[in-house]
């Protein structure tokens, strides 16, 4: 659906210039929510606008549903631009319009007659949960309900991609999972590609199927999220899995015990799908002369599968406790012994 | 009563005066709000990082704006003789004001204009292009809507002006109440017909005010 094949982009300032994407490749096939992650400044929203040429890529190629974006001028490029949507942050919706207009507004652009638009308008606010709210003004709506305008809005020209700048950013946490349901359920039911970025790991794992990682402008790493969560190679990549399930409070507890003489050995253990099933603590305590103390323990969800962490401190003498990692070293968990890294 | 109170004025005189003034008024308001939006929207476009970014451009309008908008009125009145006698082929009469009036205004416009459109959040404008807008869909359905209120405040604004604006015109024989009040209030010493001239005029102003604040409020939808 989507290639990109060595697409870099740089900006010229008066005495440097600034390499804001080099050398991306990457394919997005159809149906798929792909994300990509990186830090802000890390290039992905130049990426992103490359993909729609709202930013004009300085070499290599985008082929988006054929067409090969950078060629493409003037009525060509625009027509192209109807079938690749994009929501905003900062929804950047028309204040003098009202929902229903708001709405409407891409498929006057597109020259759809008015009652084939009035049809398609009623479609859409029902679709994303608007009912009753078409006449409101933008400005009367909460962050939430402007971002479902800007998904009605990006829908209405039945697109094939859609592209999402930060489009939970400026949203609260639960409203978020809102917005990302919402996501999922057109993904589901339109069969639409979704192409996000975002600097929050929480919104991949949520629902992307596969992650890229950016930094300083180059795609580090990529894979399908599970994988990527199971084994992160990069730092980068770290840091962000980090985020969804270490919280800082527990590594301040655990950073404590660690500089303590008598805080045992703390093991963190990681489990992936089915082996989250698996009785191994139970297992451990039975046949090893080591008291077990969990300190902390996390399962994510995501959408390929689930995805746990368990920090646990095993207290015993030293050859007990080496035993027991080894045994849990046998499962088919991951354990890892944490250092105290001072 | 009135009639001893005011002995100097006549009536019909002075609601002929007014009638000349609105009518000055308003063909220059409706002029210079289409020039002013025409004048304004290049200022903006040709901007740097705008839709039609044009250095040479650019600058050359907003020379010619400075330039008018620098002059003063009643010069500005005079060197456009020529130019009024070739448009309207006469000097005499509310028409004759009107080219004055509007070249006079509109580059005073066109300055508020830019600076409305420059408040048009540029997201939204980037939100129009990701959907296949044109240059003229973005000029009508995003700036020009998105900036109304804008636009709006400041018609009123020069419409005020505006009709100060007829007064001195009526000075070179334009007609209206600023004709009438320096004819035959100044130069006859009737100051009653003066005071008159000046009530009518306040009274215009202020409609003309009342006028535009409803109207940015009904169009401010923020």
């Amino acid at each position: 659906m989507i290639t990109l094949k060595k697409l870099s982009k740089t900006f010229q300032t008066r005495t440097t210039s600034i390499s804001a994407v080099d050398q991306a490749n990457l394919e997005i096939s159809q149906g798929e929510i792909f994300g990509i992650i990186g830090y802000s400044g890390a290039g992905k929203s130049t990426l992103i606008r490359m993909l729609n040429m709202l930013e004009r890529p300085s070499s290599g190629e985008v082929i988006l549903a054929g067409n090969n974006m950078a060629s493409l001028r003037g009525k060509r490029l625009r027509e192209a631009r109807q079938e690749i949507s994009m929501i905003f942050q900062h929804f950047n919706l028309l204040w003098s319009r009202t929902v229903a207009e708001n709405i409407e507004f891409p498929l006057e652009i597109a020259k759809v007659p008015k009652a084939d638009r009035q049809k398609r308008v009623k479609e859409l606010v029902e679709l994303v949960g608007l009912k009753g709210r078409e006449d409101a003004y933008p400005s009367q709506l909460s962050g939430g309900q402007k971002q479902r305008v800007g998904i009605a809005r990006a829908l209405a020209n039945k697109p094939k991609v859609l592209l999402c700048d930060e489009a939970t950013s400026a949203l609260d946490p639960k409203t978020t999972d809102s917005i990302l349901e919402l996501l999922t359920d057109i993904n589901q039911k339109l069969g639409l590609t979704i192409v996000l970025i975002t600097h929050e790991m929480h919104v991949i794992r949520k629902i992307c199927h596969r992650v890229a990682v950016m930094e300083d402008g180059k795609i580090v790493e990529q894979g399908p999220v599970l994988d990527v969560f199971r084994t992160p190679e990069k730092k980068i990549t770290k840091e962000f899995v980090k985020q969804v399930i270490e919280p800082e409070e527990t590594m301040e507890t655990i950073r404590e015990l660690l500089g303590k003489d008598d805080g045992g050995t703390i093991v963190k253990l990681m489990f992936m799908g089915e082996n989250a099933e698996q009785p191994v603590i139970n297992e451990l305590i039975r046949s090893y002369h080591v008291s077990v103390n969990i300190l902390q323990g996390k399962v994510s969800k995501t959408r390929d599968g689930s995805y746990g962490t368990l920090f646990v401190q095993l207290e015993g003498n030293d050859d007990s406790v080496k035993e027991a990692i080894q045994y849990l070293k046998g499962q088919q968990v991951e354990a890892e012994v944490l250092e105290d890294d001072k | 009563m009135i009639n001893n109170l005011l002995p100097n004025v006549h009536w019909d005189n002075m609601w002929e005066a007014t009638l000349e003034t609105l009518y000055m008024s308003i063909a220059a308001v409706i002029l210079t709000f289409v020039l002013g939006i025409i004048l304004g929207l290049l200022l903006y476009l040709t901007d740097k990082g705008n839709l039609w970014q044009n250095k040479p451009i650019h600058a050359i309008t907003a020379a010619v704006v400075n330039i008018f908008r620098s002059i003063p009125f009643i010069i500005l009145i005079i060197l456009l003789v020529p130019f009024t006698i070739f448009l309207v082929g006469t000097m005499l009469g509310p028409n004759a004001a009107i080219p004055a009036l509007v070249i006079g205004a509109a580059p005073f416009y066109a300055r508020m204009v830019e600076i409305g459109l420059r408040e048009v959040d540029k997201g939204v404008i980037e939100a129009a292009q990701s959907m296949g807008a044109s240059q003229w869909h973005i000029i009508f359905k995003v700036l020009l809507p998105e900036s109304m209120p804008a636009l709006i405040s400041g018609i009123t604004v020069t419409s005020i002006a505006l009709v100060s604006y007829t007064a001195m015109a009526g000075v070179i024989g334009a007609g209206g109440l600023g004709d009438l009040a320096f004819r035959e209030g100044y130069q006859r010493s009737n100051s009653d017909v003066t005071f008159v001239a000046t009530v009518a005029i306040l009274i215009i102003v202020f409609i003309m005010q009342w006028i535009g604040d409803w109207m940015t409020n009904k169009t401010d939808k923020r």
